[in-house]
């Protein structure tokens, strides 16, 4: 890594740790429904919301009833979203007139807002009307990460319980996070960015006259709106001429804010934080890093302050950044170290340039495409299809491994959980004890819903990559010949299942296949795991808490955390190496190659 | 136990363990082991592949189908292999407990009295409730209880200690076992098990494995090994459209044969751990059953892992049986070689340990010899309950030994002084912990003779150790808090419960059972029973009562109470085992993927040849290599499973630290080291 690549680093890590800190200890305090005084005063809304849905939010829930709670609240929330959609051409602020989203897009983007991963197979400046990103997808940025924060402060409270019968209230759960955390920093963040340049009015989009006129190449579209294909199979380009351009306009920044606090990733615009519009600075470019680490960062101190013991939270963040640097070491060296072929073409530098915006450079760059699949954000400032190899290896690897690198919010910190129980599982018995993980044993029912979590995520990814290179609607939508074309699709799947949202570019995806099989993808991936998750809250919670004693397994301390490093690869490896050899792994080696 | 003494692969049990894996080839045993079953169905498939090589086109070389399906079949066969060991010397164990269940002839009485007349039966015909006379000579047809008599009788069969115990009716001493032999004396005796459900058939169906269940932890392992089968399953199918659109996209080579997904699903799964996992089971029931205790069910020994607290009984294993005399004390006016010479004198008739322990003292201390005492010169004074002293009359001597208010009333009648300083000495001796025992000539009071319970050597250093393992130790004991306080102090115990009474142990398990921990206790006595019943690993002492032995999950064939702390180990080896072997079967899938995946795609792809780290052969040669490999560690790793990892007393850390570089990183690199050597061993011998 070179000196600029470590500073950067480094500049991050302190002002993430400054930062999630103090909010870790606040989130406990919220959840607990004791907000500090500065924040009382929404207290009257908050009454207002439980007197409104009649809501006793000190009635405590067990786990089916919580699980079901949180169930029917996202699957209304995506009935809602794809009704939205659906309507939009009939309903007020859409200025430039959108129809309606076809119901397969219409589908896989509710889907894909309710489950956090905003997966986008359409492009938003000419798809969605301002209320649809506003009142549908902005809403849902909201919602789905104080579903994914309430699922890992049940299993919290599993872990800090004794022999209690509840896991907490979900309404009240979802009302306190979205209200005392998520609107609040929110705010604050949206104001940073317009003060950088980010947009947020309602005007329609601007034709502005370029100098000179442009020609560029694009894909020619069908009536459908699907790129068209010869005879061959090729898809047919045609070369446009023009020296107008249409700048788009819309309240970006209000939308920009949640989705990186959330780590939920959907673009307002296609370019997503690429976009001047979206992320026009150096400055925004580091708000917007800070902002998808923030809370996945702070809930590892809500762990420790809420389970008794400081030292666990800082275990398993430790475990996070050392994973999370071994990334960016890895990312950033491929695209320093770049394409040996450019060397031949007489260029200056061999370094990977390409899908990289000048303002960013290569660092920010690879920093931004690290912690934006680390997280299970997905916004992109880079083109990641045009990563090298092993560049891209990188973020396909962190979503394989489940997204536990700081992961989403919520989904980071229960996702590292259910590995710490795993790992406890196999090492405790090493210290001749039957495994116990923050004195709780971890017993048969606890082993079915780990296995059942570690189990949903490889299945979804390696079965449906098999299917989209199996089946003739999945081959058609791959550009790219060779093995860069199997990344592409095992990038997609990798990124649905693991509700990151990220794509490589060079796969066409608004297809009724891919949206029905991505959409699936992505809602499995999402509650396939949230209800074991919750299962096992349930069950921690009743049991009794064993004393520590020296013969118990210290879950904290640099020897724990190199196992559960050592654990989250393993199994990532295990599952992802075979495929992994036939993506990116060959493609490396067949441009050293060249 | 004879059955001690049969070594680890021993040929007498490896020729039937052989035999034994062949037959457990069925479906019915193999369906059992989820893990292994799928190497059955693979070694199935393949078996049918090379069918479809020899009669028509297969799909790969027929000579690469039937070297990868022998060895699958292998491996197979070395997992039964290693469960059949183990099983066959729980089986030798129990047969040579079985020679002692003969059918004998019993002597049943028609009332319960020894004079009553009996008729002579077979003991297969005996029944609860029936008594039966047993005499001088004849075996004990079954479990019961004596109602009358006294007689020694001979338990090495089930103990195998050969000193004679003593049986009779009442207190805690009145259980007899079917099986051991009456040496002297009658007792009549109820019997208290049917046939088939006695004592000894219980531990013959437990060592056999006949009852034997899966423990909790077991299961959760057994539910993480179907898991990760179930991932690489997928992993390994879905390699098939992979290669077939990596050949239509590279427009080179072939898509993989399912010969090779078959060798990488078979690597990739946990067969190490799979194909032992049962025998490893087996194997802690029959370390328990080498350390003479007997588990009435895996989930004690699993439990004894886990142990938090150790409810230890002060005698006889925290302290020596008996109180030793440890110094003389002199009133005024005596020498102590004075009082040591007198003292010895009262004691050389006493052949109680107290009294022999004042007759070596004297000698250590001053030399004096044991006297041989002409016996019509003296008269011994036995110990009596009335006058609570003993001693001896000799040349118009009176002495006497006793505790201080005897001594003090037999001083007053003869009209001698009792010093007041003697009585200070006394009381400081009890002050100590230790017991004062006063001695007197005539009516001077010669001083007081210190005897204290003598803590066992070594057991201080044993704590230590526990609490390291971090396992509290409490001291139970009838004494009073003074004395208790002082030897807990001298045995380095963590805690003590002083004045014990039944209740007051039971609710000492059940304050630390609330707390969330884990108890281990001994007991003997039918007043041990509600405790016994109520911690979590409960041993019963072999010579305690029936209702002992019923409450307790344990029985301790040697009654050595010092033996749960071997308990302990035992359990936490068979756990430390388990998980180690698990974290070598995982570990060891990295070094598998160097070699398989860039053999089975080295047609499509041959850049990936670049990952052939180890520079195998050929690509069938490093397939070939890997299932071997995986095959014959089943085989390597059966000794360790049945002897279970080496475990010291150490801190979680430590264990964790040390296991954690011997099988996990162990685990990384043998088998790189393994796979190069077989597939050279290949390459020379020309085989592939």
């Amino acid at each position: 890594m070179t000196a600029n690549a470590v500073l950067q680093l480094g500049l991050y890590l302190g002002l993430l740790l400054v930062l999630g800190w103090p909010l870790g200890l606040l989130i406990s305090r919220v959840m607990a429904g004791a907000p500090p005084v500065w924040l009382r005063f929404l207290r009257p809304l908050e009454r207002g919301f439980y007197r409104l849905a009649g809501v006793q939010p000190a009635e405590e829930q067990g786990w089916r009833n919580y699980a079901l709670g949180l169930l029917l609240f996202n699957f209304i929330g995506a009935v809602a979203l794809y009704g939205l959609q659906r309507l939009q051409g009939a309903l007020p602020l859409n200025p430039q007139g959108f129809g309606g989203v076809s119901p397969d897009s219409a589908f896989n983007t509710a889907i894909s807002f309710v489950s956090n991963t905003n997966w986008q197979g359409y492009s938003g400046e000419s798809t969605m009307s301002y209320l649809t990103q506003m009142l549908g997808l902005s809403v849902q940025n909201f919602l789905s990460a104080a579903t994914g924060i309430v699922v890992a402060i049940a299993l919290i409270r599993g872990f800090a319980r004794k022999t209690a019968n509840t896991i907490g209230n979900v309404w009240a759960d979802l009302t306190r996070i979205t209200l005392y955390i998520l609107l609040p920093i929110a705010l604050v963040i949206a104001l940073l960015l317009v003060s950088q340049g980010v947009l947020q009015n309602f005007r329609p989009y601007q034709e502005a006259s370029t100098v000179e006129a442009v020609s560029f190449q694009q894909a020619k579209l069908d009536a459908a709106g699907q790129p068209m294909k010869d005879e061959q199979g090729q898809t047919v380009m045609e070369t446009v001429t023009t020296q107008t351009q249409t700048l788009p306009m819309g309240p970006v920044a209000s939308q920009e804010a949640i989705k990186l606090l959330g780590t939920n990733g959907g673009g307002f615009f296609n370019a997503n934080s690429a976009h001047p519009y979206e992320n026009p600075t150096p400055l925004s470019n580091l708000i917007e890093m800070l902002a998808i680490f923030l809370i996945p960062a702070a809930l590892c101190f809500t762990f420790g302050s809420m389970v008794g013991d400081r030292r666990q939270g800082w275990a398993i963040l430790a475990a996070m950044t050392v994973l999370f640097v071994l990334a960016y070491g890895v990312l950033v060296s491929a695209e320093t170290a770049g394409n040996p072929a450019f060397a031949k073409l007489g260029l200056d530098s061999v370094a990977n340039l390409e899908g990289k915006e000048a303002r960013f450079g290569i660092v920010a760059s690879s920093l931004f495409a690290t912690i934006t699949t680390a997280a299970s954000c997905g916004a992109v400032n880079a083109m990641h299809d045009s990563l090298t190899p092993l560049g891209g290896m990188v973020p396909t690897l962190l979503m394989q491994l489940g997204e536990v690198v700081f992961g989403g919010v919520g989904s980071g910190l229960y996702g590292m959980l259910v590995f710490a129980i795993l790992a406890v599982f196999i090492a405790g018995l090493m210290v001749g004890r039957t495994p116990e993980y923050l004195g709780k044993k971890i017993e048969t029912f606890e082993m079915k819903m780990t296995a059942l979590v570690i189990l949903v995520t490889p299945l979804l990814v390696l079965l449906g990559t098999a299917l989209a290179v199996s089946v003739a609607s999945g081959r058609a939508g791959i550009f790219n010949p060779g093995a860069h074309g199997f990344s592409e699709v095992l990038y997609a799947l990798s990124s649905a299942t693991n509700n990151n949202g990220s794509a490589f570019a060079g796969l066409s995806a608004n297809t009724p296949f891919y949206n029905v099989l991505l959409g699936l993808a992505m809602w499995f991936g999402r509650f396939a795991i949230i209800v074991p998750v919750l299962a096992m809250a349930g069950a921690l919670a009743a049991k009794n808490r064993l004393p520590v004693n020296a013969g118990t397994l210290p879950t904290h301390g640099p020897l724990f955390v190199t196992l559960l490093v050592g654990a989250v690869l393993l199994v990532g490896m295990l599952n992802y190496i075979p495929a992994l050899a036939l993506g990116p792994i060959v493609e490396h080696l067949q441009m050293l190659g060249h | 136990m004879t059955s001690k003494k049969l070594s680890l692969l021993d040929p007498a049990l490896v020729k039937p363990a052989v035999i034994e894996s062949f037959r457990k080839l069925s479906p019915q045993v193999q369906w059992r082991n989820p893990v292994m079953f799928v190497v059955y169905a693979g070694a199935i498939l393949t078996t049918l592949l090379l069918g479809q090589a020899l009669f028509g086109k297969g799909e790969a070389p027929g000579g690469f189908i039937a070297a990868i399906t022998l060895w699958l079949w292998f491996t197979v066969l070395f997992a039964n292999f290693a469960e059949a060991l183990a099983e066959g010397r729980s089986k030798a164990q129990a047969a040579s407990l079985r020679s002692n269940k003969k059918n004998v002839l019993a002597k049943k009485l028609k009332i319960a009295t020894h004079a009553s007349g009996y008729e002579v039966t077979d003991s297969a015909s005996l029944r609860k409730g029936d008594a039966i006379l047993v005499q001088a000579g004849d075996v004990i047809p079954a479990d019961g209880e004596v109602l009358e008599g006294v007689a020694s009788v001979d338990e090495s069969a089930i103990t195998g200690e050969s000193a004679p115990v003593i049986r009779e009716a009442g207190g805690d001493f009145s259980a007899v076992t079917g099986g051991t032999r009456v040496l002297s004396d009658w007792i009549v005796v109820r019997v208290t098990a049917n046939p088939g459900e006695a004592f000894l058939d219980r531990m013959i169906a437990m060592v056999e494995g006949a009852k034997r269940q899966k423990t909790p932890n077991e299961i959760a392992l057994t539910i993480l090994l179907v898991a990760l089968t179930i991932v690489f399953l997928v992993v390994t199918v879905t390699l098939l459209p992979f290669s077939q659109f990596s050949v239509l996209a590279a427009g080179s080579g072939e898509p993989v044969s399912l010969t090779v997904l078959v060798s990488l699903l078979v690597c990739l799964i946990p067969t190490t751990i799979g194909g032992l996992l049962s025998a490893i089971g087996v194997a802690g029931m029959s370390r328990m059953l080498g350390a003479n205790v007997i588990a009435t069910s895996g989930r004690a020994v699993e439990a004894a892992g886990d142990v938090d607290v150790l409810l230890l009984d002060k005698t006889g294993t925290i302290t020596l049986g008996n109180r030793q005399a440890v110094r003389f004390i002199p009133a005024p006016g005596v020498t102590e070689a004075d009082l040591a010479d007198v003292a010895q004198l009262a004691s050389l008739s006493d052949e109680t340990p107290e009294g022999r322990s004042v007759v070596v003292l004297a000698k250590q201390q001053f030399n004096l010899r044991e006297r041989q005492l002409l016996s019509h010169e003296v008269e011994f004074i036995p110990f009596s309950a009335h006058t609570r002293m003993s001693g001896v009359n000799y040349d118009n001597r009176q002495i006497r030994k006793g505790a201080t208010d005897a001594i003090r009333k037999h001083v007053a009648a003869q009209g001698g002084h009792f010093p007041e300083e003697v009585a200070r000495q006394a009381d400081e001796v009890a002050r100590r912990g230790a017991t004062p025992l006063l001695v007197c000539e005539n009516a001077r009071v010669m001083g007081v003779i210190e005897l204290k319970d003598i803590v066992k050597g070594g057991i201080k250093e044993r704590f230590a150790e526990l609490r390291e393992m971090g396992i509290k130790t409490v001291m139970i004991t009838g004494d009073n808090p003074l004395t208790a306080a002082a030897i807990a102090a001298e045995a380095g115990v963590d805690d003590f419960l002083s004045e014990a009474t039944p209740e007051a142990k039971l609710a000492l398990i059940r304050q630390n059972q609330s707390e969330g921990k884990l108890v281990a206790m001994t007991g003997d006595g039918t007043n041990d029973a509600p405790a016994l019943a109520q911690a979590d690993v409960a041993v019963a002492m072999n010579t305690g009562t029936q209702a002992a032995k019923e409450a307790g999950n344990m029985v301790d064939l040697d009654s050595n109470p010092t033996k749960l702390i071997e308990i302990v180990e035992i359990g936490k080896q068979m756990l430390m085992t388990r998980g180690s072997l698990t974290t070598f079967s995982v570990a060891n899938d990295v070094a598998k993927y160097f070699a398989i995946i860039p053999a089975a795609f080295a047609l499509t792809y041959p850049q990936l040849n670049a990952l052939n780290v180890m520079g195998l052969n050929s690509p069938a040669s490093a397939i070939l290599s890997a299932v071997i490999f995986n095959a014959l560690i089943i085989v390597f790793l059966i000794p360790l499973a049945l002897r279970g990892v080496s475990y010291k007393a150490q801190g979680a850390a430590q264990l964790l630290r040390n296991n954690l570089l011997i099988y996990g990183l162990g685990g990384l690199i043998v088998p790189f080291a393994g796979i190069k050597l077989i597939d050279m061993l290949l390459g020379l011998t020309g085989l592939v």
